[in-house]
């Protein structure tokens, strides 16, 4: 099988392509203009009342701090999934930008021209319309531009929240360690990006009747079509399905519910951080968890039955290059004292005191040592570093605490964690660069998402969790030169799940019996 | 026609003007002359409330201005700034136009009487097109007056007009100024530290220190009859000049025979001194005539200092 070039990928996934585009340019577009609506008299009010400029200033850029995946979870309690969300959060970035330029903008403008337009009897209005706007739209579409090209990169997270997207293809190839896919995404944002920041560029220094005409009326069209999105975007299905970008791509996923189980839903594309909070709300039904995340308790999740085995086992164990174990003789045989110290069962409650009852994963980290009879107070020794990474989720948070804790006990090594590291293929490719020493890979995604073997093979090794944990140990060892330590005993695999309370009253217990609400 | 009636303002605490109470007449042009924190431009601008006086009352025709909108009054009064406070980003003729348009003249009456000033002004129409920073200090100067004027209000407030220009420049529009037929029955209030513009273009002369006012009065009841030793002294620099072009000819009348000046070389009754003798002294054939012009001038002095 040869590998695909990215050209392929494109002419294959057009389609798709297209309309993730559309919708960037949409998410971003909606935003900027509400953003403008809201930022520039917002800024002609602070260079009027100056007190509130600190405050309102102050406030705006304690936004622009927000972090954006926190602020779109805060936001689906209140709005939900969807574009709106999202285009509220790209608004909240664009707003910072647009009102420090139009005050700067307008308070820049020199004394003596304001008081010229006093004096010929202007009054405040027109002194705003005629004289202050004019004078400081250089500034004020500088703003814009800022703003546009901010929104552009951020609107790539609204997948996250199910508002489609180029963010669909980037984030879902991060997680698929599929480099078309992500260029397929990269290049198109980084595109509209320079395409928006010229054109509004080009559209400032020609500003004539005609090209405002043309603005309005593009603008209008375009205003229009973001509405008709945004309401095709939240079409009724009985059961509402919310998958990540990496379930959407894998066999063991959406993939594999549509060839084995014929399933014809039509999913939106959401953030795994996100989607249980969605789900509990009620903004959709039916999400790709992971079975040991926390918050399968906290919500009352069920995880339906896979009766038709296309889940593969997803056991976690530590994964580590041959050469970094000879570089740290001891790191073998501590990090194997958990091999097989954790059920599903343990692992839940972990991830729900983490996910839940927001203790931190170094408490979490080291009562379960205690309770293990594991702990012991940190040697501070000077050894050596020991870099161990974690991709972005809580229960790898809580492993890369455990094993910081165990290693500085048991041995002279100190240990630095590199916690949310986004993605399989980022957190793979770190270890391939020595950029970590050891992480903990779940046997499933090495076998699909780093290994990538035929579907005959797939099918083989997969029917036991010891088959799919042979065959990628071995498979790593002879192609990378990693080797997987022993298992940690739990299998954190995909199910889907729904609430509890709905699937009872649904009669649903396995997928297949989903087929009857698509 | 402009009356203040003890007006004071301060700003953080300090008194810029002081309790000033000036009449000007109808058609008159003032001039109030000072150094720099005197508080003319203060009073000035006083005048179309671009500053609220704190205690004290201004009256035009008769009527209180803080009961009028200010928009409006600005709006019948032609202003003239420092630094021509042309909009940067209109055009020369969308500057000249800005009072009209505020005012809802047709377009062809803007456009008529914008062609009317440019000729008196000396400017080309070429101009109106252009953007104030294409024009030289002095061009920016006269379209500041074109806008001043445009509107035909009967009251000029002049802040320092052509104090940023260059000598050569300052006395050619002083010249055309005084000439121009739209200021001939204004009533005009012009601030300025440069003392010989004062005695040029003032019909009065309102000397201000220390935000009071120390003398008002024709420029040549500041020159003969100083109402004290400051006055003497803010015209020590450059008294000979404005004793000189303060006199004109036909007040040396009796003392030398005109008739012989306004023959020979072109003087009018009206010609001032300072002109008159400028002319002389150029000539090489006039050395007698010059003299005796002199001559009459210290008997006509001696007779005003007396």
């Amino acid at each position: 099988m040869t590998e695909q070039t990215l050209w392929q990928f494109v002419l294959e996934q057009q389609q798709k392509l297209l309309i993730q585009v559309w919708q960037h340019l949409e998410l971003t577009f909606l935003s900027l203009t509400f953003a403008i609506l809201i930022g520039v008299p917002l800024g002609i009010l602070i260079s009027r009342k100056k007190k509130f400029a600190a405050i309102i200033l102050g406030f705006a850029g304690i936004l622009q701090t927000v972090p954006s995946i926190a602020l779109l979870g805060f936001l689906i309690p209140i709005l939900g999934i969807g574009p709106v969300p999202a285009i509220v959060a790209l608004l909240i970035y664009a707003l910072l930008p647009i009102i420090r330029n139009t005050y700067t903008g307008i308070i820049s403008i020199g004394y003596s021209i304001l008081e010229s337009a006093k004096a010929v009897g202007m009054t405040d209005w027109q002194i705003l319309l005629k004289v202050q706007l004019p004078l400081a739209m250089p500034v004020i579409v500088a703003g814009v531009r800022t703003a546009a090209v901010i929104n552009v990169g951020v609107a790539t997270l609204a997948s996250f929240v199910a508002a489609g997207g180029l963010g669909e293809f980037i984030f879902g190839g991060i997680s698929l360690n599929n480099s078309n896919m992500i260029l397929a995404g990269a290049i198109p944002a980084a595109l509209i990006a320079i395409l928006l920041d010229k054109g509004i560029g080009f559209l400032q220094n020609s500003f004539t009747n005609f090209r405002i005409l043309l603005i309005s009326i593009l603008h209008s069209f375009l205003l229009i079509l973001a509405i008709v999105y945004i309401r095709t975007n939240s079409v009724d299905q009985q059961i509402k399905a919310g998958f990540t970008a990496e379930f959407m791509g894998r066999q063991d996923g959406y993939l594999g519910l549509r060839s084995v189980y014929g399933l014809q839903i039509t999913p939106v594309i959401i953030s795994d951080a996100i989607m249980y909070k969605a789900a509990f709300e009620k903004d959709i039904d039916l999400i790709s968890g992971y079975s040991t995340d926390g918050r399968v308790k906290a919500y009352d999740l069920l995880a339906l039955e896979d009766d038709r085995k296309i889940f593969p086992p997803y056991f976690a164990a530590p994964i580590v290059k041959v050469a970094t174990l000879k570089k740290f003789p001891q790191l073998e045989e501590t990090i194997n004292l958990l091999a097989e110290k954790f059920t599903d069962s343990v692992m839940v409650s972990l991830n729900y005191r983490a996910d839940f009852l927001k203790q931190t994963p170094e408490n979490i980290a080291k009562d379960f040592l205690v309770q293990n009879k594991l702990y012991r107070p940190s040697r501070r020794g000077q050894a050596g570093t020991v870099r161990i990474g974690s991709k972005i989720f809580g229960e790898q948070y809580i492993l890369s605490a455990i094993y910081k804790i165990l290693l500085e006990g048991y041995t002279d090594y100190k240990v630095e964690t590199k916690t949310g590291l986004g993605g399989t293929k980022i957190c793979f490719d770190a270890l391939i660069h020595d950029a970590v020493d050891l992480y903990v890979e779940y046997t499933g995604t090495g076998l699909l998402v780093l290994l990538k073997p035929e579907q005959q093979i797939i099918s083989n090794v997969s029917k036991d969790p010891a088959g799919t944990y042979n065959y990628v140990k071995s498979e790593f060892q002879k192609r990378f030169g990693i080797t997987w330590l022993k298992p940690l005993g739990f299998n954190n695999a995909y199910a889907l799940m729904m609430r509890r309370s709905q699937a009872e009253q649904n009669h649903i217990q396995s997928i297949s019996d989903l087929k009857k609400y698509e | 026609m402009v009356e203040i009636d003890s007006v004071s303002k301060s700003f953080n605490g300090k008194a810029a003007v002081d309790h000033i109470s000036i009449e000007v007449r109808d058609g008159e042009f003032l001039v109030i002359l000072g150094t720099s924190g005197c508080g003319k431009t203060t009073t000035l601008k006083m005048i179309n409330r671009l500053i609220e006086p704190d205690k004290g009352k201004i009256f035009i025709r008769g009527k209180d201005i803080s009961k009028r909108r200010p928009e409006d009054l600005r709006r019948e009064i032609g202003f003239v700034m420092q630094h021509a406070g042309l909009f940067p980003h209109y055009t020369i003729a969308k500057n000249i136009a800005v009072v009209p348009e505020l005012l809802n003249w047709k377009k062809n009456k803007i456009k008529d009487r914008t062609v009317e000033l440019l000729r008196k002004l000396n400017l080309g129409e070429d101009l109106l097109k252009l953007y104030p920073h294409e024009l030289s200090g002095g061009q920016q100067q006269r379209v500041g007056i074109a806008r001043a004027l445009i509107a035909n209000s009967p009251i000029l407030l002049m802040d320092e007009p052509f104090s940023a220009l260059d000598n050569i420049t300052k006395s050619d529009i002083h010249a055309e100024f005084k000439l121009l037929e739209e200021i001939q029955s204004k009533t005009i209030i012009l601030v300025t530290h440069d003392v010989p513009e004062a005695f040029e273009l003032g019909h009065r002369i309102c000397l201000m220190d220390e935000g009071k006012i120390v003398q008002i009065g024709t420029p040549k009841e500041l020159l003969y009859s100083p109402a004290n030793e400051f006055v003497v002294d803010f015209f020590s620099e450059t008294r000979l000049l404005l004793e000189c072009k303060v006199t004109i000819l036909h007040e040396l009348k009796g003392i030398i025979a005109l008739d012989h000046f306004i023959d020979t070389y072109g003087f009018s009754e009206n010609t001032d001194l300072w002109r008159a003798l400028q002319v002389l002294s150029a000539r090489g054939d006039a050395i007698l005539d010059y003299e005796s012009m002199i001559g009459a001038f210290n008997t006509y002095r001696k007779h005003q200092l007396a």
